[in-house]
C-alpha cells in the first residue's frame, strides 16, 4: 500500500470515528448506517419513541443524518473530475449478483442489529460482545465470500 | 426560559448535529475509500496477500476510527454516564437493549458478511453514492431497503429465543 493511500485509509478512518463520537456525545446516538435507514424510512417506533417530542417537531433526526451523507455524495459527484478523483464502478458482478447481494447486505443488518458501523465502529468502541462477535463474523464470511467469487 | 422551549431548542440543535455528523461521516467514507467496492474487494479479497495486491486500507481505517471512537467513548461519554449527565442534546444516552448472543446476532451477521463478500459495498457507502445515479448501485440499493423490510418483519413474527439480558 502506498503512503497517501494509507494516509487516507488513516485520515477517513479517523473522519468516521469523530462523526460516530460527536453523534454519541451530543446525541447520543449510535451511528449505525442500517439502523438509521431502517428508522428512517420503516419509522421504527422501538428507535424513537423515547424521544415522543421528537415526532412533534418534524422530521425524525435520522433523516438529516441521512442528509448529511448524500449530500457528502453530491458535492463528490460534483467535484470529482475536476480535482482528478475516481468515478466508482459497480457492476464488479452481474445485476442478479447485485440483487441478491443487496437482499443479503439489507436482511442480514436487520436481523444482525448492525453493519459495518453500529457494530464494526461503535459497537466495538464501547467493547460491546455482540458486537465483537458480530464483526468477526462478519469480515471473516465475507473473506471468504470474496476469495470465492473474485 | 421554560423547560419546554430548552427541549426544542435542543431537539433542532440535535438535528443539525445529526446533519453536520452524516456530512463528515460521508466525507470520511469517500476519503478513506470505503466507499469504492473495488477497492473493498481488494481488502476482503484475502487470496490476493499470495500476489501482492492485497490492500490492507479496510484495517487502517477500521484502526483510525476506532482509536478515535474508544479513546472518547472512555473519556467522555463513559464518565458522563457514570455521573448521570446527559449527552448534550438530549436528555438520555440510546444504547441497544440485546446484550448477550443469540442465533439473530449470528446468522445476521453471516449474511451480512455473504452479501458485502459478494457487492463490496454496506449500507453507508451504498447511500453516500446514491448520487452517482448509477443503475447497478440503484439495484442493490433497492434490493437492501427490502432485505431491511424483510429483517424487520421476521424479528418481529419469530422473536429470537434468547431473550435481552
Amino acid at each position: 500500500m502506498e503512503f497517501s493511500s494509507f494516509a487516507a485509509a488513516l485520515g477517513g478512518g479517523v473522519l468516521i470515528g469523530l462523526s460516530a463520537i460527536l453523534l454519541m456525545i451530543f446525541n447520543g446516538r449510535i451511528a449505525g448506517i442500517s439502523g438509521i435507514l431502517s428508522s428512517a424510512i420503516f419509522a421504527d417506533k422501538k428507535l424513537t419513541d423515547k424521544g415522543s417530542s421528537e415526532k412533534a417537531s418534524g422530521l425524525a433526526w435520522q433523516w438529516f443524518f441521512i442528509a448529511g451523507l448524500v449530500l457528502t455524495g453530491v458535492i463528490y459527484a460534483l467535484v470529482y473530475e475536476q480535482l482528478g478523483l475516481p468515478a466508482y464502478e459497480f457492476d464488479m458482478v452481474s445485476e442478479p449478483m447485485l440483487l441478491i447481494g443487496g437482499l443479503l447486505v439489507g436482511l442480514g443488518c436487520s436481523l444482525g442489529r448492525g453493519c459495518t458501523s453500529g457494530h464494526g465502529i461503535c459497537g466495538i468502541g464501547r467493547l460491546s460482545l455482540r458486537s465483537i462477535v458480530a464483526t468477526c463474523v462478519f469480515i471473516a464470511v465475507a473473506a471468504c465470500t470474496a476469495v470465492f467469487i473474485h | 426560559m421554560k423547560t419546554s422551549s430548552i427541549k426544542k431548542t435542543s431537539f433542532i440543535k440535535s438535528k443539525v448535529v445529526a446533519l453536520l455528523c452524516g456530512v463528515l461521516f460521508g466525507t470520511g467514507l469517500l476519503v478513506s475509500g470505503l466507499a469504492d467496492p473495488a477497492k473493498v474487494i481488494g481488502f476482503l479479497d484475502v487470496s490476493r496477500i499470495s500476489n501482492g495486491t492485497w490492500d490492507p486500507s479496510l484495517m487502517v481505517v477500521m484502526t483510525g476510527a476506532l482509536a478515535v471512537y474508544m479513546s472518547l467513548f472512555y473519556l467522555v461519554v463513559k464518565p458522563n454516564i457514570r455521573a448521570g449527565r446527559a449527552p448534550v442534546c438530549d436528555t438520555q444516552y440510546h444504547f441497544p437493549e440485546k446484550k448477550t448472543l443469540d442465533t439473530h446476532l449470528i446468522l445476521g451477521a453471516g449474511l451480512f458478511g455473504l452479501g458485502w463478500g459478494i457487492v463490496g459495498i454496506c449500507p453507508g457507502p451504498a447511500i453516500v453514492n446514491i448520487a452517482t445515479l448509477d443503475m447497478s448501485l440503484g439495484l442493490f440499493v433497492v434490493a437492501m431497503m427490502f432485505g431491511l423490510y424483510l429483517g424487520k418483519l421476521i424479528k418481529s413474527t419469530q422473536p429470537d429465543m434468547v431473550k435481552a439480558g
